[in-house]
């Protein structure tokens, strides 16, 4: 067993654990933040995308005890029923998701991508940055969409401050 | 999983020492592969090593005629690199190529070639680089650091801290990613310069990657596609899985070979 401190959404967490759990186990069944999904628990879905220290990172993929004093953002963190992140916002608005599975990791992976490339990625990037999360019902078109319109969103002045903005 | 014990050292001797202490204890660099080899039950080790809190493994730099990268960069620090990009522009593309974004966000150099997955992407940019590779104790051309298939020659208790990347030369790398993993089914890194010319090709090998020598004596002879269409592998030495066979593997190689050479006459660089 490892005691483990980190921060969690902005709330720091201390908690001890078997050194085999993964960062998705530590999400999901000890915080009970059960918004990160896991998929194919083989990391090639991405629905587990979470950022750690402000990059996207596949939660299947990482031991719990690897981020030993790191920040982690998930989708419970970025924003609020009443105040949507504007990617949040932007995959309502755009019809980005059909059951909704593979979304929170489509989020993160679309904030990350904003942030790397700014607020105006074009369509070949935003499908090429998609390679690794997987949409499973529809396909890929408004998803591609959302995260165009959400870099954009992002991009712009806003009244709202999101945690996402200094994540 | 089966249980371990991890320890986070925060200096190189205490991380040696762990693996002196234990003979079963592993290094874990990014995590990409192993935690999943884990997961699967496919490992045992009694003991993790975690390098990421192990200061000087990290970085970028130009030292003389060389590029050096840190053991622990992660993939997505060399493929966004304006310093990889001026020196070795093949590099930087070729780190921006391996698996998806988030797994180039924790993958890293030196858990790449250590594993040396015969159809990885790095362990063909260091033979076709004739790259170094700087451990705790000694260096070693990339000739003589891949020894088969997920097999170095790395000591059990030996630690990779750097590559070094010789700049010179005009280099590409062609690669054909599965559509699922991106491993490359197969994948050419081919690089001219003063010397002649290298061909390394990942993916394919049953023994991993290997120097395709026949192809660089084609080349050096006549640096075109066309000096390569009688020249072949053989099937039966390469890779047969669920996703091709060896002669589809075989000829494939020769396929990302050409286009590689047809994209260092266009454009000299990636």
């Amino acid at each position: 067993m490892q005691t483990l401190t980190l921060t969690v959404n902005g709330a720091a967490v201390t908690l001890t654990l078997d050194e085999r759990t993964l960062l998705v186990e530590l999400l999901r069944d000890r915080l009970r933040l059960t918004g990160t999904h896991v998929g194919c628990d083989t990391s090639q879905c991405g629905a587990c995308t979470v950022h750690l220290d402000g990059v996207a990172v596949k939660s299947c993929a990482v031991l719990a005890v690897q981020a030993e004093g790191a920040e982690i953002l998930t989708i419970e963190g970025i924003g609020s029923a009443e105040h949507l992140h504007p990617m949040q916002a932007a995959f309502r608005e755009h019809h980005g998701l059909q059951c909704g599975f593979c979304t929170p990791g489509m989020i993160m992976a679309g904030i990350d991508i904003a942030s790397r490339h700014g607020p105006a990625p074009d369509e070949p990037t935003v499908r090429a940055e998609l390679e690794g999360n997987l949409c499973r019902c529809t396909g890929y078109h408004n998803i591609v969409l959302a995260i165009q319109a959400g870099a954009r969103a992002m991009g712009a002045p806003s009244p709202v401050s999101s945690p996402a903005a200094t994540a | 999983m089966f249980p371990f014990t991890y320890h986070r050292p925060v200096e190189l001797a205490s991380a040696h020492a762990l693996l002196v202490a234990n003979e079963e204890a592993k290094l874990l660099a990014g995590g990409q592969t192993l935690i999943a080899t884990l997961k699967q039950r496919l490992a045992s080790p009694s003991d993790l090593v975690d390098l990421a809190r192990v200061p000087g493994l990290t970085g970028i730099a130009r030292e003389g005629g060389a590029l050096v990268i840190g053991a622990m960069t992660r993939h997505a620090e060399v493929a966004a690199s304006q310093q990889v990009a001026a020196a070795i522009p093949a590099l930087a593309d070729l780190a921006g190529r391996i698996g998806d974004p988030a797994v180039r966000n924790r993958g890293t150099l030196g858990g790449s070639i250590a594993n040396n997955d015969p159809s990885a992407d790095y362990p063909a940019a260091c033979l076709g680089l004739d790259a170094t590779i700087v451990t705790d104790r000694r260096e070693l051309a990339a000739g003589d650091f891949f020894l088969g298939l997920f097999e170095t020659a790395l000591e059990p208790d030996e630690i990779i801290l750097s590559v070094r990347f010789p700049i010179g030369g005009t280099a590409t790398y062609a690669k054909f990613a599965n559509p699922a993993s991106r491993y490359a089914m197969a994948g050419a890194f081919l690089w001219r310069g003063e010397e002649g010319v290298r061909v390394a090709i990942t993916g394919a090998g049953q023994n991993g990657v290997f120097r395709w020598s026949a192809a660089e004596t084609a080349l050096v002879a006549d640096f075109s596609p066309a000096a390569l269409v009688d020249i072949g592998l053989d099937g039966d030495e390469m890779i047969a899985d669920i996703h091709g066979s060896g002669a589809y593997r075989a000829h494939l190689a020769g396929v990302m070979t050409r286009r590689a050479v047809a994209r260092i006459l266009e454009r000299g660089s990636p």
